[in-house]
């Protein structure tokens, strides 16, 4: 028996110009899609990419280094200045330096409190709260952090106060001063996407797995880590990106040491020099956009 | 699943030893606001409240407040709308340059807020300057909405890729148009990962200091920068102390609500920064 | 796929450039002045004000730390009755180096800055500030005559800002700790120190010089007489002096506040300082600083407040040129920070009535004797001709010394 249907097949009410826009616009989606994407487009390609082509095309200029006006005369003289520079390649060698300690550290750190909270924390509470604990420094500002880590390592500092009853003293200010606070303050960028993807993994796979037989560290090993590598890569991306362009930590905790960045500062900011910063600019972009082209393939990007 | 004893007391071990590790220096700082020592002298041989009712009074620390909450709300609004955008169109549709698309949304977190900041203070000077305009609120917004859209971006995204279009259609299927379905169906969907993403994009706009350092001009001074000008000056150094840990209790309640109003603790992640 | 063939051409383009860089030969830009000329040449041509009009309600300034404070924490009141008598609110800029403010003034935004030596020639000749027309300035007349029309503030015999105030830079030791007091700069460049690893420096190209006096008269065969004009041998001395330091640095100091932190936290106890930087250290009582301009002599500083050739407020400008070499407003600031003020007058306003003389404010000699902070140009401008190092190698070579 079949009942009544209520449903019947109407047309559209056809009354009102909203309506023969969405007409209009339902039979065309490449102009909803070109209606979607203008805007933000404009706004990318243009003042974005555009302000970034502009910076490096003055990397082929120079300063008149008497009045410091612009000479706009194309040349690879910035390049040279920094490809000859004995010092250049040393300061460049130990940024990547800090940035793949920096990022070892923030993953060895990263890993278990992010596996307890995903993982072995039952209540959504716990979860929660563990989740803000470690994100809330975040908001706590860069500065403000960078100079607690300078009160801590300078001589007689908290570092300091702390070990004197054991006879020892800190590092003071320095290198390892730099690499630790870079690690602490970037610790969170890598939690996060650890985070999400170790929620991600499904618990099937590690019951599965310690059924099979295998211990918490082969399971590890075999199942879990693999898994993670998009999240770790994801998180790899900010360490690496953040230390790369970090100026102002190496300043205040670093003592005498000096990165990449400060290159690019003092050269824009003290000697006026833009060209020769834009020049230095390139490297911690051509690094990181290969780096991202690369690392495409993980997956890591959608992790972000 | 269940882990052993063992395994839940490592883990545990661990896991409260990095997040003092995380909250130490914090507490450094908390300290510090009470230190009655101006330059974070340590430790600190008396404790005063003065820096804190200093900081409450102190008329730069309240208009650089109100200028960071006018450019990160700013940069926010920019943010959802064109994140939002970039979302829908990768999500939705497939078009050439998608994936160049979604790289170039990234780049303006991805790579260094100096870059960023020293291209677009270039770029301001030749082409905003002649025309009249100079550096201030408006150009510091700019430069903060253009790293926050990967931020809103992300988040609409993920959200877009779980709901999937089946509601969609389903709504059109039964007479509604595009308007109406957007507004009745897919809105709602993304709603809160729209408020978190935009909460998010607040934060990071509020704690900016690279970027902004190249893009603002006289007469603004947003918090951090307030903070950092005062850094230099011997005697303000604990009020500093005294505003950051303030903005640390203040922000509890906005990360917990974009928590909440997510879908839990993986989408509020979706973050990017730089500092 | 779209990206990786985008990958590809990126890395090869990047090769591309690389490889010819390297490979490149270096091209030499030269500039216009002739050759053993010690004239100047001619800056951009700028109109200096003829009339000051009524205030435009606001000021944008660039100035050195504690020269414009409003009263807050301690420190002197030098804006507040300016704001009240012209109705000009004033926004402060403070820069940490004259790099720093010559780049502030290049954007534009800014009506005036108190630029020291080093700064001011560039800005004059990048044409970012105009001829001051000192007629407008009642308060200069009394100005230290060996202030007026120096090399470092004006251009054949143009004006082109008001002189401020002058200092040396000293010797700061913490005097518990560094025993006996040091008497010469080679306290801070003795490869044998006992004070490694706590001496510190001024982190500015500008520091090179530091090392060009100190050798001046160390190593007289050097021939070095100025040391801002260095020919290449005596450049290469001077920075080699300054790689043999680096050892000895805790930290440079790029901000006052940094050196005060260092000092107070002992983890420097010897260095050049500015007397602003003493005087807080020992108001922090944490430790016990003396200063000294040891037997070499010193670089110093003549600040100069100039005026932006596109200042936007001009008539608040000139306003706050008059006020800030008033006799009150200079005592205050100079006082506060150590250095001697341009005004003859103010020295009956300092609080301390031995001030004036403790920095020889009166004292042309002594004034003759520093060597301000000058930016060095190809030009020596000493009959040499363009062989000396200009201040873009000096910048390099300071990234060089910090490794």
């Amino acid at each position: 028996m079949t009942q009544q249907s209520t449903l019947t097949v109407t047309s559209p009410p056809s009354g009102g110009s909203s309506r023969s826009v969405s007409r209009f616009l339902y039979r065309r989606p490449r102009l909803r899609l070109a209606g979607l994407l203008a805007a933000p487009l404009l706004w990318l390609v243009v003042l974005y990419l555009g302000s970034l082509a502009i910076m490096f095309v003055a990397a082929f200029w120079t300063t008149d280094s008497y009045t410091g006006a612009l000479v706009k005369q194309p040349t690879l003289a910035n390049f040279q200045t920094l490809f000859r520079g004995e010092v250049y390649w040393v300061v460049a060698a130990r940024t990547v330096g800090i940035a793949l300690a920096v990022t070892v550290i923030d993953m060895v750190l990263a890993v278990p409190i992010a596996f307890m909270a995903a993982k072995v924390v039952r209540s959504r509470k716990v979860r929660y709260a563990m989740v803000i604990a470690v994100t809330m420094p975040l908001w706590a500002g860069y500065l403000v952090k960078g100079y607690a880590m300078q009160t801590m390592f300078i001589n007689n500092g908290v570092i300091d106060w702390m070990l004197a009853p054991f006879g020892l003293k800190g590092p003071g200010l320095g290198l390892a001063a730099v690499t630790l606070s870079l690690a602490y303050l970037w610790l969170p960028y890598m939690v996060l996407p650890v985070y999400a993807g170790l929620e991600r993994l499904p618990d099937s796979l590690l019951e599965a797995s310690s059924d099979l037989g295998a211990s918490a560290g082969h399971t590890f090993r075999s199942v879990v880590l693999p898994l993670l590598v998009p999240s770790l890569v994801a998180g790899s991306i900010f360490t690496f990106s953040l230390t790369l362009g970090d100026y102002i930590m190496v300043k205040i905790v670093g003592g005498t040491t000096q990165m990449w960045a400060n290159i690019i500062y003092d050269n824009v900011g003290i000697a006026n020099n833009l060209p020769l910063a834009a020049a230095a600019a390139l490297f911690p972009v051509t690094v990181i956009v290969l780096y991202l082209l690369a690392v495409r393939r993980t997956g890591a990007l959608e992790n972000l | 699943m269940t882990f052993s004893r063992r395994a839940r007391w490592i883990l545990g071990i661990i896991s409260a030893a990095v997040l003092t590790f995380i909250y130490f220096p914090l507490l450094v700082v908390l300290v510090n606001s009470f230190n009655t020592s101006k330059v974070f002298a340590w430790p600190p041989t008396s404790f005063t409240t003065e820096w804190w009712a200093r900081a409450a009074t102190d008329e730069s620390v309240r208009s650089a407040l109100v200028t960071s909450l006018k450019a990160a709300t700013g940069a926010a609004l920019i943010a959802i709308v064109l994140g939002s955008m970039i979302a829908f169109a990768v999500a939705r549709y497939r078009f050439f340059g998608r994936e160049p698309v979604s790289f170039l949304v990234i780049l303006p977190i991805a790579l260094p807020g100096i870059v960023t900041g020293i291209a677009l203070n270039s770029s301001f000077n030749t082409v905003l300057v002649p025309l009249g305009i100079s550096f201030g609120l408006f150009t510091v917004i700019l430069g903060h909405a253009t790293f926050c859209i990967v931020v809103v971006f992300n988040n609409v995204l993920a959200r877009l890729r779980r709901t999937g279009t089946s509601l969609e259609e389903a709504s059109m299927d039964l007479g509604a148009g595009p308007f109406q379905t957007f507004r009745d169906v897919t809105f709602p969907a993304v709603r809160s990962a729209l408020v978190a993403g935009a909460l998010l994009a607040f934060a990071l706009s509020f704690d900016e200091i690279v970027v902004t350092t190249f893009t603002s001009g006289p007469g603004i001074e947003t918090l951090p920068q307030w903070i950092f000008n005062n850094l230099f000056r011997p005697t303000q150094g604990p009020i500093i102390n005294a505003v950051a840990a303030a903005l640390l209790i203040a922000f509890i309640l906005p990360v917990y609500l974009a928590m909440r109003m997510s879908d839990g603790p993986s989408q509020v992640t979706q973050v990017g920064a730089e500092p | 796929m779209l990206t990786s063939r985008l990958l590809k051409v990126t890395v090869t383009g990047v090769a591309v450039v690389l490889l010819a860089a390297a490979c490149g030969s270096s091209s030499d830009t030269s500039t216009g002045a002739s050759a053993n000329s010690t004239e100047r040449p001619a800056p951009p041509a700028g109109t200096a004000a003829t009339a000051v009009g009524a205030g435009e309600g606001t000021l944008n300034l660039i100035t050195w730390p504690d020269y414009a404070d409003d009263g807050t924490a301690g420190t002197p009141n030098t804006v507040g009755p300016f704001q009240t008598a012209t109705g000009c609110k004033v926004n402060v800029k403070v820069g940490n180096s004259s790099d720093e403010m010559v780049t502030l003034m290049k954007t534009g935004q800014y009506d005036g800055v108190s630029a020291s030596g080093d700064a001011s020639l560039r800005l004059i000749y990048g044409g970012d500030v105009a001829p001051v027309n000192t007629d407008l300035v009642p308060n200069y007349k009394t100005v230290s005559e060996f202030l007026k029309l120096k090399q470092w503030n004006s251009v054949n015999g143009v004006a082109y800002g008001i002189p401020h105030g002058w200092g040396a830079n000293v010797l700061a030791y913490n005097s518990d700790v560094v025993k006996p007091a040091p008497t010469s700069w080679g306290a801070v460049f003795d490869a044998a120190s006992p004070y490694k690893g706590k001496i510190t420096a001024y982190d500015s190209p500008i520091y090179i010089a530091d090392a060009a006096l100190y050798l001046s008269k160390t190593k007289p065969d050097l021939k070095i007489t100025n040391p801002y004009a260095l020919d290449d041998t005596q450049f290469k001395a001077a920075v080699d002096l300054l790689k043999t330091q680096r050892p000895l640095i805790s930290s440079y100091w790029a901000s006052y506040a940094d050196e005060v932190k260092a000092f107070d936290a002992q983890a420097a106890v010897l260095g050049t300082a500015w007397q602003v930087n003493v005087n807080a250290m020992n108001a922090d009582k944490k430790v016990k600083v003396s200063s000294l301009v040891p037997a070499e002599g010193a670089t110093g500083w003549s600040d100069t407040w100039m005026v932006a050739s596109k200042a936007a407020h001009p008539n608040c400008m000139y306003k706050w040129l008059d006020y800030i070499v008033s006799p009150k407003a200079n005592a205050g600031v100079a006082e506060y920070f150590g250095e001697a003020p341009a005004q003859t007058l103010a020295c009956k306003e300092t609080s301390d009535k031995s001030f004036c003389d403790t920095f020889h404010a009166l004292d042309a000699a002594y004034a003759d004797s520093i060597a301000y902070w000058t930016t060095p140009t190809k030009n020596c401008l000493d009959g040499r001709g363009n062989i000396c190092v200009d201040y873009a190698a000096w910048v390099q070579a300071w990234t060089e010394i910090k490794g």
